[in-house]
């Protein structure tokens, strides 16, 4: 679906739960994959102006699980190990969050290079 | 989205709804420390029961509220976060530092009540 | 195009005869389940009273030639029969029976013309198929939620969260912590809060041998979550390795409210509460 105003990033979230409970995921574990898609959602809006958010159930060895894929031609990261380094106890509304991201789902991909554009790609797994 | 807001008192009560816009969140912290303002209340209630997902923005603007609040001489409570949701928001790494929270309605006046006794 | 007309044509034939022949087809199927020894766990009656159910849905399945409908029927069976103690293998049974005597049912009508029965058997068979499929998947899918949920109890059970006074929660730390259970601890934690409504908690990792950084961090994603919910936290039992373990991933101790022992954890909870704590007179 396409991001462009903060009203797209309740409805990103809204649907990434639904899909979530849908996949047979716990409440708990909805509410973090909806709060991880909010936070990929308003990087998008503060960063990009404009982007997509795509939510797709997946398949396992054997078990299941949910794909989110966050994507926009925005002005890209400089510098990605700078803004995955974990300051553990930073306060989280600092810049784009991802580490928190990271945090809350099981695996992490970013591919973003500056004028390129930003795609980042998150799953979660049904134990 | 309208919050309703409510006046019991020396406190006001604003109960957030689930799926509010960050638009939504900015209007409600003028509208609040306008009706502090207003009403000279000594204290606010922000009751989040009903807030199934709390991001890095929603964070932000509850401390700020609380910030904005304390300026004009009152104090905040943030009450009902729910265990999910407070998971999510340490994982996250947003731990509303600074900004006192109760458990429920019931937690937060009481608190309240308590600060008012201590600081007049 | 002329292909799929021609399958649907046909199904609406095969429906048609499974209408009109239902009560003495779903009979048929009733007397191979009890002959096969399937569903030993339920009456005749409740046997019947599911046949009708399952042999109506299989008909619409066919007719609509969507599963959706099937699919939900299928779950809502299993829910119910799980409980009694109903296997994979007699489900899976009891479908394949059903189609097995519907086929037969064909063979028997259409005997006279090979060509026709062979195209109605075209037409029959993946469907059948599909819908064995999805009865079976749908059952298995029940009993796999039931399984989690069961594990989940227990999992529950052996990590307890204790309340020892109104508003006061002692969580007792033991042995070694996986991320998974530390996840599950805080977790309950946090639901415990909420259902006791306490104030104070006391987290005792006495019997907690080695923290790696993991589950140190786990611990630290405790006490804020805690807070939130408007509960103090006190930890207690820290050994040195653990202080040195919580200090070098960057937590101030200072902040955290540590005491030394179990006991002394909870004096410090009740004073918090606002309780007088009185020490017993030795005796002389």
């Amino acid at each position: 679906m396409t991001i462009s105003s903060d009203q797209d990033i309740v409805l990103a979230r809204q649907k990434g739960r639904s899909l979530a409970l849908e996949l047979g995921f716990s409440s708990g574990d909805a509410t973090l994959i909806a709060t991880a898609i909010s936070e990929l959602a308003r990087n998008i809006v503060s960063y990009a102006i404009k982007g997509e958010v795509a939510l797709k159930g997946i398949q396992g060895s054997n078990r299941v699980g949910i794909l989110v894929i966050a994507s926009d031609n925005g002005p890209g990261i400089p510098d990605i190990r700078q803004a995955l380094r974990d300051g553990f106890s930073t306060s989280g509304s600092l810049g784009l969050g991802l580490p928190g991201v990271r945090r809350l789902m099981d695996e992490f991909e970013i591919v973003s290079k500056p004028g390129q554009g930003t795609t980042i790609g998150v799953k979660k797994w049904r134990p | 989205m309208e919050v309703p807001i409510l006046k019991q008192g020396a406190v006001l009560i604003a109960t957030f709804q689930a799926a509010l816009s960050d638009a939504d969140l900015n209007q409600l912290r003028s509208a609040l420390v306008q009706q502090v303002v207003r009403f000279r209340s000594r204290g606010v209630i922000v009751d989040v029961t009903a807030m199934d997902v709390m991001d890095s923005f929603a964070s932000r603007t509850l401390r700020e509220i609380a910030h904005m609040i304390r300026l004009r001489g009152a104090e905040t409570v943030i009450v009902g976060i729910q265990p999910e949701v407070a998971f999510a928001m340490v994982q996250l790494g947003l731990t509303l530092e600074g900004v006192a929270t109760a458990l429920d309605l019931e937690e937060g006046l009481a608190y309240l009540n308590q600060k008012f006794k201590t600081t007049k | 195009m002329a292909k799929r007309d021609e399958s649907s044509e046909l199904l609406r034939e095969l429906v048609a005869h499974l209408r009109q022949n239902r009560t003495q087809l779903r009979e048929e199927w009733v007397v191979r389940i009890s002959e096969t020894r399937l569903l030993t766990a339920m009456t005749k009656e409740e046997i019947f009273a599911e046949a009708t159910s399952v042999y109506d849905s299989y008909v619409e399945a066919l007719e609509t030639e969507t599963f959706e409908a099937l699919q939900a029927y299928a779950r809502n069976l299993s829910e119910r029969i799980i409980p009694r103690g109903v296997e994979t293998h007699e489900v899976v049974g009891i479908v394949l029976l059903l189609r097995d005597v519907l086929a037969r049912s064909l063979f028997a009508k259409y005997q006279t013309d090979f060509k026709k029965l062979n195209r109605i058997l075209d037409a029959y068979e993946p469907a059948a198929n599909r819908i064995a499929n999805t009865v079976a998947v749908g059952f298995v899918q029940e009993r796999e939620r039931v399984i989690r949920q069961q594990q989940e109890a227990i999992r529950e059970l052996s990590t307890p969260v204790l309340q020892v006074r109104e508003r006061l929660l002692i969580l007792p730390i033991i042995g070694v912590i996986d991320p998974q259970r530390a996840r599950q601890l805080t977790e309950q934690l946090l639901r415990g809060i909420r259902t006791n409504r306490a104030k104070v908690v006391v987290i005792d990792i006495t019997g907690v041998a080695a923290m790696d950084v993991t589950v140190a961090n786990h611990l630290v994603q405790t006490v804020e979550a805690s807070r939130l919910l408007g509960a103090t936290v006190i930890v207690t039992g820290l050994s040195p390795e653990i202080a040195q373990t919580l200090v070098t991933i960057g937590v101030d101790l200072g902040k955290m409210n540590t005491v030394g022992d179990l006991q002394g954890g909870i004096e410090q909870a009740e004073r918090l509460l606002g309780y007088k704590v009185m020490a017993l007179a030795e005796p002389s």
